[in-house]
């Protein structure tokens, strides 16, 4: 520990000022009264250009993004540079279609994805199925942050015998972002964007210029890796792809960029912004992050390239894969420019915390505690309820790590993706049209969840030792194909809740089961700034809608 | 139903919006870019034509955006 003074004092500091940003945010923009969900939840829906770039940028690129996917390169290689793809299909696709959510949001107040549904299928039912699969998506996708911020703190020395010593400074930092988190909503990640998106920017740019030349240039770099895995037994990695795993490449950056769609967190950033073309001009603005995470994917290989040893992992014999960043730049920056680069990290796992804790918190009272509890709840009491909820989100999170291996997180964060995405035919089709029999949308998500799992627990991983849930490539040997190729399992699952859902409708109509009645109008979304809310009361009470 | 507030129904449908395809499926397309050779300041073409279709992404959807915010936004 005593080799990391500077890096731990750079640490504290900028954790510490963010801090303060945080509980200073609440009078930021300040509203006449904070008392709403609009407001907490949703930063007054607001933000313009800079902020909605700074914001759903900080939520979409996470902690864990950072980490994870060089340690997924230095692991595996090409194969993981899906994320290039996936962070460049998902931009087009949100100006197509998540601005349709918008403005239908914008016209009905709708707070979340469920709202809409709600509202448009008229069936409570799917929408509590739409808020429980985001709130059970949504969770592990947090505690996962806190292993970000665990393999930064485990490099700087930070560690403990006991389970409570160890994750003493996470509790802390948890407890910190809980707090400010509740008193200032949104506001709050929003402004603690910009520092820590110019941190990372800061670091990856000294970093991709100053590592290379160290390393004797990106040829030698590629060179080290492309050696490592012809050394290595695994048939899997290599610096581009072979034959067996170019489906799952594509199937699963589609299906991450579907799946990062439908999270409540990102649904969340974007209906925050003031306009229409403030989310346009962002989808051409944000791939400057893409082109970020291309750069942070390519410090695995540096890492190779520098002769990086991963720290042990929580159990004896295995390695934690996700300090290899970390490592690299405690080995190779000064001191100063690690704590910077760790701070960085750090607080990259707050924003989307934030973000994530206040999207679940949205879902809860919205399409749970208003639907079922209280359904007279006036707009202070929504404001409260998504504000204690959000406490007892985070100290879910924290609790997953501290007591629970953080490989189970890993677990349910890749299942998270896989059941979120079956929420696709209700949230993106519903945007389109309204033919599905909101029936046949239930009975879709449960199809498509059913195959999901099964085709989940059939995944061993070789490098784990693990029987079951090892992965998202699923072999497609096992449908009885001769063919050692691999395939997403979300896709395929999400194919399923498709074929079922139409099957079901020629069904429940033939059987002429009563549709519900549609509370939107296509005028509905093409809304922009400044045109007049639909009331409350006309947009969640059935029969005041006249039926087109 | 209620009378319209605004005249013509609104749409934001336009021939430019299928060029978003463009970027949506050429990034899927692995063998485009699964090859080593040539290479690009050390970068294997995998790394460099990935990156290079991010500017196509960021292109296309400015590209978009200026051509349909024209006509409904004098």
């Amino acid at each position: 520990m005593s080799g990391h003074v500077t890096e731990i004092v750079v640490f504290s500091v900028l954790f510490l000022l963010v801090s303060g940003m945080g509980f200073v945010a609440a009078r930021w923009r300040a509203p006449r009264d904070m008392a709403h969900l609009d407001e907490w939840g949703l930063g007054g829906r607001s933000f313009g250009g800079w902020i909605t770039w700074f914001l759903v940028g900080g939520d979409l690129y996470t902690a864990y993004t950072f980490v994870a996917v060089p340690a997924l390169i230095f692991g595996a290689g090409a194969a993981g540079f899906f994320a290039v793809p996936y962070t460049v299909v998902i931009y087009p696709l949100f100006f197509l279609i998540l601005i349709r959510l918008w403005s239908v949001s914008h016209r009905h107040g709708f707070v979340t994805p469920a709202d809409f549904v709600r509202t448009r299928y008229d069936s409570p039912t799917l929408a509590l199925l739409i808020a429980v699969t985001g709130i059970v998506a949504t969770m592990p996708y947090i505690a996962l942050q806190l292993v970000g911020i665990e393999a930064v703190l485990k490099t700087m020395g930070v560690t403990g015998d006991s389970a409570i010593a160890r994750h003493l400074p996470i509790i802390i930092a948890f407890a910190i972002l809980a707090a400010y988190t509740y008193q200032s909503g949104l506001r709050a990640p929003a402004l603690i964007a910009f520092v820590k998106d110019t941190l990372i920017y800061l670091v990856i740019i000294v970093a991709v210029l100053y590592l290379p030349y160290k390393l004797g240039g990106w040829g030698a770099i590629f060179e080290a890796a492309d050696k490592k895995f012809q050394a290595s037994p695994a048939p899997g990695d290599g610096i581009i792809l072979n034959a067996n795993n170019q489906v799952q490449y594509f199937t699963l950056a589609l299906g991450s960029a579907l799946a990062l769609f439908l999270y409540p967190h990102s649904i969340t950033g974007v209906l925050a912004s003031r306009n229409r073309d403030v989310i346009k001009r962002n989808m051409s603005a944000l791939p400057a992050y893409s082109f970020l995470l291309g750069l942070i994917a390519l410090l695995g290989y540096m890492a190779i390239a520098a002769g990086v040893k991963p720290l042990p992992g929580a159990k004896a014999g295995s390695v934690d894969s996700n300090t290899v960043v970390p490592l690299l730049f405690d080995l190779h920056f000064p001191a100063w420019l690690a704590g910077v680069a760790f701070a960085a990290i750090g607080i990259g796992a707050l924003v989307p915390a934030a973000i994530m804790s206040i999207a679940a918190a949205n879902l809860f009272t919205r399409n749970i505690y208003k639907e079922y509890l209280k359904r007279d709840a006036s707009p202070a009491q929504e404001a409260n309820v998504a504000k204690i909820t959000s406490l007892v989100v985070k100290i879910g999170a924290v609790a997953f790590i501290v007591f629970l291996d953080p490989q189970f997180s890993i677990d349910l964060q890749l299942i998270g993706g896989v059941i979120i995405l079956q929420t696709a035919p209700s949230v993106i089709l519903g945007l389109y049209t309204r033919w599905l029999h909101r029936g046949a949308l239930i009975a879709g998500w449960a199809g498509g969840m059913i195959l999901a799992f099964w085709m989940l627990w059939q995944i061993p991983n070789a490098a784990t030792g693990r029987e079951h849930f090892g992965g998202s490539a699923f072999s497609l040997a096992e449908f009885g194909l001769d063919t050692p190729k691999t395939i997403y399992v979300g896709f395929v699952a999400v194919l399923a809740n498709l074929v079922v859902a139409v099957l079901v409708t020629f069904l429940l109509r033939a059987l002429r089961t009563p549709e519900g009645a549609d509370g939107t109008t296509p005028d509905d979304y093409f809304a922009d700034e400044g045109d007049p809310r639909i009331g409350r009361e006309t947009s969640t009470t059935v029969g005041t809608v006249s039926s087109t | 139903m209620a009378e319209p507030q605004s005249p013509p129904p609104r749409t934001d449908s336009s021939p430019w919006n299928w060029l978003l395809l463009v970027p949506i499926v050429v990034p899927l397309l692995t063998f485009l870019f699964n090859h080593d050779q040539p290479r690009l300041a050390g970068f294997p073409l995998f790394y460099w034509l990935q990156f290079a279709f991010i500017l196509l992404g960021v292109g296309t959807t400015t590209l978009v955006y200026r051509m349909t915010t024209k006509r409904s936004r004098p």
